[in-house]
């Protein structure tokens, strides 16, 4: 007997509601960016996609925007991919790192130095913001890629994450190293390190994506245009684009925040799994 | 610890050298100076300075547009974190039944984690944009008389819709990671003893994803107080009249925009107090694993 199974139909609508919610938004404002000014202007928002993708595109990537017409789409992609990529690289280096020490070294100032990295947890960049903006002006600093990611890399998370992870790793394996006559650092490099491959990979996807997604502290850190990162360069050419001028160009600001979410959201597409287990185990 | 470690050494220093340094430079230092400024007064040169004592508390974290912040900073805080868990919840929950086409709605619906707030903010912006936006015209269109940039309550409405969207997705693969945790054996029984679907999710489900909701109502609050800042800085920036203002981004507008040092350190270390408030009552919470 086939009757109708509406749990299961409720089921998949509640779902598909759940995905349009998500996903509509961003698809309009794929849309929208592919259309012509004039077009956006006079009809609203577009459900589907014009004729207008490499013209608008190629403006927004090759010709120079900005209040001041001095930066490229190209170059804020560029900054954008040094901050994610050297965020999460550096991280990664600098957690392992501290981590090896907390896990594998008896030390006097252990308990010490382990609450000095704990404390990172309680001030986040917006509560010292201003001073933090004055240590990197004092430093000379400013407008410059170590200034953007050296100060965001030293917070706790990649640390603990590590720290939980060499934790489990298997204590005879340290016996066996030692009785084979190994340095500390011969262990981390030729043990460790290829031991938390996948969990480096985890953490390296999930930390390109926060990298990439920096606000508060490029925005503070950064004057000049050709600096900007994309989610930065954005807010500031949307004014422009949307707000200046005869003919908005909505299109061009459309065209801009797809372009900054795309990277990120790739990584996440193609990387999915990592993604979710870097996710979930390194906020334990 | 391990019980196996390295002998006493030099070693471990040079490896946790880089962190530290880093944290007492860009973390330790800036924390102190905001503490050591919120106790200064400075003239309007930022020439000469004198303590002051605990004015700067008094004038700036009791004045009305302060107290008026917290009071949004609240309400907005509850409002994302609950609509934005509840939302996550059903959606996993439904994720969690579904044989057919389960990773691809798994996967369309945490994708957005990868977008940034302030990328949120503006395709939010765009879409409620009075010329061009269609959600602008909906609310228009049904009665509402919709104008965000005058109205307080729609301001707020707009600024909790883009951030709770913005945060469904975490809370989303949190949720469903925890659902899928529940041994199948529990699973099974629970549908033995108990036909009602709805009662079997609030009296076995829900209890025992009692831990993953409560370190996301953590995530939730610490989100909605700091990272909500890209979307109020893109959307509303605190407009109407201080309406959207949270107090993340009122030590922003006072200390960067008003260079009112000040005031804007003293909100900080208010605001650290409240950071110190959270954490505590966190791990206070893990310790004891909220169990059912």
């Amino acid at each position: 007997m086939n009757t109708i199974n509406w749990r299961l139909i409720y089921t998949h609508t509640v779902l598909i509601i759940g995905v349009i919610f998500m996903s509509l938004p961003v698809w309009v404002a794929f849309a929208t960016s592919t259309h012509d000014a004039e077009t956006i202007l006079r009809n609203g928002l577009q459900f589907w996609p014009g004729t207008h993708f490499f013209e608008t595109y190629r403006e927004v990537l090759f010709v120079e925007g900005g209040v001041m017409k001095s930066v490229l789409g190209t170059t804020m992609l560029k900054n954008s991919l040094i901050l994610g990529i050297g965020f999460a690289v550096g991280k990664v280096i600098i957690s392992m790192l501290a981590a090896y020490a907390i896990v594998y070294f008896r030390f006097r100032l252990a308990a010490p130095l382990f609450w000095i990295i704990f404390m990172t947890l309680l001030l986040p960049l917006e509560v010292r913001i201003i001073p933090s903006y004055e240590v990197m002006a004092g430093l000379n600093l400013l407008d410059t890629h170590t200034g953007l990611i050296v100060p965001l890399i030293a917070s706790a998370t990649g640390t603990f994450f590590f720290r939980q992870f060499f934790m489990s790793v298997p204590d005879e394996l340290l016996e066996a190293a030692r009785l084979d006559g190994a340095t500390p650092w011969r262990f981390f490099v030729d043990i460790l390190i290829p031991l938390s491959k996948t969990m480096i990979a985890a953490i390296l996807i999930i930390m390109f994506v926060v990298g990439w997604n920096q606000y508060l502290w490029p925005l503070i850190m950064t004057t000049k245009e050709e600096n900007y990162t994309l989610v930065i360069g954005i807010k500031q050419i949307y004014q422009v684009l949307a707000e200046g001028g005869e003919l908005p160009q909505y299109q061009k600001a459309f065209a801009l925040t797809i372009l900054a979410t795309l990277p990120p959201v790739l990584v996440v597409l193609v990387f999915q799994n990592w993604f979710v287990k870097g996710l979930v185990e390194s906020e334990k | 610890m391990k019980r196996v470690q390295f002998e006493h050494s030099p070693i471990p220093y040079l490896f946790i050298a880089p962190q530290i340094i880093i944290i007492v430079v860009f973390f330790l230092w800036p924390a102190a100076q905001a503490i050591y400024q919120s106790f200064l007064l400075e003239d309007a040169f930022g020439l000469s300075s004198q303590f002051v004592w605990f004015k700067n508390y008094s004038d700036t974290v009791f004045s009305t547009s302060w107290l008026q912040a917290a009071g949004f900073t609240v309400v907005f805080s509850t409002l994302v974190t609950l609509l934005s868990l509840a939302i996550a919840l059903l959606l996993a929950v439904k994720a969690n039944e579904v044989i057919h086409g389960a990773r691809t709605y798994k996967t369309t619906l945490m994708w957005a984690y990868a977008i940034a707030p302030p990328v949120a903010g503006l395709m939010g912006n765009l879409m409620f944009h009075p010329l061009i936006g269609d959600l602008y015209k909906l609310m228009n269109a049904i009665g509402w008389d919709f104008n965000h940039k005058l109205d307080a309550f729609d301001a707020s409405f707009v600024v909790i819709l883009i951030s709770v969207w913005k945060q469904v997705s975490v809370n989303f693969i949190f949720f469903l990671s925890g659902l899928q945790g529940i041994p199948h054996s529990v699973v099974e029984a629970a549908t033995m003893d108990c036909k009602n679907a709805t009662r079997r999710f609030w009296t076995i489900t829900f209890p025992l994803l009692a831990p993953t909701t409560f370190f996301l109502m953590v995530i939730n609050i610490t989100y909605a107080f700091f990272e909500t800042f890209g979307i109020i800085d893109t959307t509303t920036r605190g407009a109407p009249g201080g309406a959207t203002n949270t107090l993340v981004y009122k030590v922003f507008q006072d200390g960067f925009r008003g260079a009112d040092l000040g005031g804007s350190s003293a909100q900080s270390v208010v605001l650290m107090l409240i950071v110190l408030a959270l954490t505590v009552v966190q791990f206070r919470f893990i310790e004891r694993k909220v169990h059912y």
